[in-house]
């Protein structure tokens, strides 16, 4: 058989049930508990009415409190925006290189293009701006395309090597080993020869073949001395600073393959002050010129 | 007779499956094939091979049939140590990245993990240990054998079946990306199946009972298995794109389909992890306090009050969406007035032991069934908390739900399946008593240890990444970036893997204990396993 409740003096009467030796008292529900479930009742009853609730045939009751979470979170970005209005008038309005001069409008600028950063650029450059492989650091003095704060803005406003912008900055390199300009061995040797431009160490009795190849193929855009173009976004190549790598193998896949980095138009998703403020940002991160 | 018929059977699904593998439009869908075919044409074999043998002997009706229970209790430990395991993996995988093994990506990221994880501890070893303890209780207190012969051995190894289906597939990335109901749409119809033979057990067991009452436990096993298969059903209408792959498109679309899918997502916590574990406490504390249960009138009422309202929840997961503002309210106003029904459980399991409370200095196993009820009346007060808009505007898409969903998972459902595998073993072996009352107490211990630390982790995670998202400075602007409360978390990351590693070394020691309580703990006369009436 198996073991029944046990029971003790005192105890409640049972129902009189039992189920595998399981019995059951006849307590009433505790009135703490009963009290507490009619009240949220009442509670759930008048909520209901104070805010949309009831499906009826074409739409629900709208609630006596009028309340929406659209019109509520309207109602927030527009108390915001108002707040903002004027000062933001007044960053689109100024010459962009006088913001930095002017304290109240520059602290603004890099409250709000913090936060732009941090929306929209941080996936690519990081939240600290350091970037990563591919995706220039932005607190360094290196630049590829100027780093003014008007070249800042044109980059941000209209992006890099995208198509949906005509006024991108665009340029490419060719693939050199990939579309046979150049033999391995040549694209052996300016790799050696670009290592030796920042110093890099590198395989010496390759350098001077390199010089000469690099001469017939990569002064027009790099210079003379390798220090590159901005008109073109062409690296420096003597500064040991590397977007993607400046160790053999890397220089060799650049070679070979050529890279193609872009960065989109911020024009049609961000509002001019948005725009502005982000390059006021950026040029203050340490290496605005 | 019966056998030629399974043989044609049999053999039909193994050929059918054969072409399956030949058209198969997918790896997933294709090693599903042939898991099906070996499962049908292994038992084709073994059906050949005994066909005209001489049947064996039936059991006899006046006996309880353990052997489905037995190997439950066997399922539930040991998908539950897997489920366990591969959480600390995906734990330690959010707080380190490099665990995603770029050499096994495609196969072992958080991504394909992550379902891997949830479906193991919820439906292999939550559901294992339903389908066993209810298997146990509709038995014992129905007095009658289980209904319908082999058809629960069908139920159990039809639902291993799933499994491991549903686990594979995700490895293989099969999924209709629905939480909680990943399995693509031959998985499901599959479930459908064995879920309806469960039903059928379950109710023909119940009719034949030879009690006059039907006892509480099984009014919520009843209505978990009956909504379970509903919302299984309604959540996973789909279409498939080809008979011959596993990918499918849902009938429902955009908000609608959301819709569905937390109403499922809702009510399988509260059917599954919920109701269905209800029932297994309101058998397991009154056996094991020795106790009558608390109130009769409390079980009725609350029971009523708990199915009625739960239903009605799901909304509060959609605050702030595309879904319609009244849908929301009405979600949380439910959740709200669903408070005092969930206590109800909780006010019944802690009551019943008033005059055993001494008890629990002697007895770990009754000390981690009053833990489990004392978590579950934790999340369920938390949970109606959590739906209120203002509140849901900070813990929504945070750790937060995550501790949640674990001191409820962990603490609640974890804990009370536990102490039901404490009773059951020695009972279902026929031993005298488990191998060792302290080995129970360290896993005791380690678990809510393990628990404290992980829901403790999760507290802070998720309130300091909903503050930190929306923190705006002086003009409105935020202050930080997604990455930087990533970053910020990274302690509490590790906190939470320590938690689960606890949690999951507990679990080791209690598959060793109850190893060695069917090893070598003294035997005992047999007691309880024919069907007599208590009463």
């Amino acid at each position: 058989m198996s073991k029944k409740s046990q029971k003790f003096e005192g105890d409640p009467k049972t129902t009189g049930h039992s189920w595998d030796g399981i019995e059951e008292f006849d307590n009433p529900m505790p009135r703490w508990w009963l009290w507490t479930l009619y009240a949220t009742i009442i509670w759930a009853v008048g909520y209901t009415i104070a805010y949309p609730a009831w499906p009826m045939i074409n739409s629900a009751t709208a609630g006596l409190l009028g309340w929406s979470s659209r019109a509520a979170v309207a109602e927030q970005i527009a108390a915001v925006e108002e707040g903002n209005a004027s000062i933001n008038a007044q960053l689109v309005e100024v010459a962009l290189t006088s913001i930095p001069d002017n304290a109240e409008l520059d602290t603004y600028a890099v409250s709000a293009g913090g936060a732009v950063f941090r929306t929209w650029c941080a996936q690519c450059h990081g939240s600290g701006a350091a970037g990563a492989k591919g995706y220039p650091n932005l607190l360094d003095d290196d630049w590829l395309w100027g780093g003014d704060i008007e070249a800042i803005y044109n980059t941000v406003a209209h992006g890099i090597r995208n198509e949906d912008d005509e006024d991108a900055r665009y340029s490419e390199m060719p693939a050199f080993g990939r579309d046979e300009i150049l033999e391995p061995e040549q694209v052996d040797q300016v790799v050696n020869y670009v290592m030796s431009l920042s110093g890099t160490p590198q395989d010496a009795s390759m350098v001077a073949a390199g010089a000469e190849v690099y001469a017939d193929n990569c002064v027009a855009c790099h210079g003379e001395d390798g220090t590159g173009d901005r008109e073109q976004g062409a690296p420096n190549l003597a500064d040991a600073i590397w977007l993607y790598g400046g160790d053999y193998d890397s220089l060799t896949a650049t070679v070979h393959g050529s890279r193609f980095g872009v960065m989109p138009a911020w024009t049609n998703r961000l509002t001019e002050a948005q725009i502005r403020a982000v390059s006021v940002y950026v040029h203050q991160l340490g290496g605005g010129e | 007779m019966s056998n030629y018929i399974k043989l044609v059977v049999l053999g039909l699904i193994t050929l059918i499956s054969m072409i399956a593998i030949n058209y198969a439009r997918d790896t997933a869908y294709m090693v599903h094939g042939v898991i099906v075919m070996f499962v049908a044409g292994g038992l084709f074999l073994y059906t050949v091979r005994r066909t005209d043998e001489p049947e064996p002997p039936a059991a006899p009706q006046t006996e309880y049939f353990d052997s489905v229970v037995r190997a439950g209790v066997i399922a539930t430990a040991l998908w539950g140590v897997v489920g366990f395991l591969v959480g600390v993996v995906i734990a330690f995988q959010l707080a380190f990245p490099q665990l995603n093994l770029d050499w096994a990506q495609g196969f072992t990221n958080f991504g394909r993990l992550r379902p891997l994880h949830t479906s193991a501890v919820i439906f292999a070893f939550g559901g294992n240990a339903l389908i066993a303890t209810s298997f146990y209780v509709v038995q014992r207190t129905c007095a009658a054998r289980l209904w319908g012969g082999n058809l629960a051995w069908f139920v159990f190894w039809g639902y291993q079946l799933f499994i491991i289906l549903a686990a594979t597939g995700y490895l293989l990335g099969s999924t209709q990306s629905k939480e909680y109901a990943e399995p693509e749409w031959h998985v499901d119809l599959w479930l459908t199946v064995v879920w309806l033979a469960y039903l059928a057990v379950f109710l023909g067991t119940l009719v034949k009972r030879k009690e006059p009452h039907i006892y509480v436990a099984n009014w919520f096993f009843l209505s978990f298995i009956v909504t379970v298969a509903m919302l299984h059903v309604i959540n996973n209408l789909s279409i498939p794109v080809s008979i011959w792959g596993s990918k499918s498109v849902q009938v429902f679309s955009g908000v609608q389909d959301a819709m569905t899918q937390w109403w499922y997502g809702h009510n399988a916590v509260g059917f599954f992890l919920t109701a269905g574990f209800l029932g297994m406490m309101y058998y397991f504390i009154p056996k094991q306090a020795e106790r009558p249960v608390y109130s009769y009138k409390l079980s009725i009422i609350h029971f009523w009050a708990l199915i009625f309202l739960y239903i009605w929840a799901g909304p509060h997961h959609l605050h702030y969406t595309a879904l319609p503002d009244w849908a929301t309210t009405l979600g949380m106003v439910f959740s709200i007035v669903l408070w005092m029904p969930s206590w109800g459980g909780m006010i019944n399991g802690l009551m019943t032991l008033s005059g055993a409370w001494d008890k629990l200095r002697t007895d770990p196993v009754i000390r981690m069934m009053v833990i489990s009820v004392g978590f579950y009346g934790m999340s369920t007060f938390e949970g109606p908390m959590m739906s209120i808009r203002a509140v849901n505007a900070l813990s929504h898409y945070t750790d937060w739900t995550i501790g949640h969903v674990h001191s409820g998972a962990l603490g609640w459902n974890g804990m009370i399946t536990f102490g039901a595998l404490y009773y059951l073993v020695p009972v279902l072996w026929k031993r005298e008593r488990l191998y060792s009352l302290s080995l129970v107490s360290w896993h005791f211990w380690l678990a809510t240890t393990g628990i404290v630390l992980y829901a403790a982790a999760m507290w802070v995670t998720g309130i300091m990444e909903g503050l930190m998202w929306r923190e705006v400075d002086a003009n409105g602007f935020l202050v930080n970036s997604f990455a930087d409360t990533v970053a910020a978390k990274f302690p509490m990351y590790v906190v939470r893997g320590l938690g689960g590693v606890m949690y999951l070394a507990g679990a080791v020691i209690m598959c060793y204990n109850l190893w060695m309580t069917v090893r070598s703990a003294p035997a005992k006369e047999a007691v309880g396993t024919t069907a007599i009436p208590a009463e």
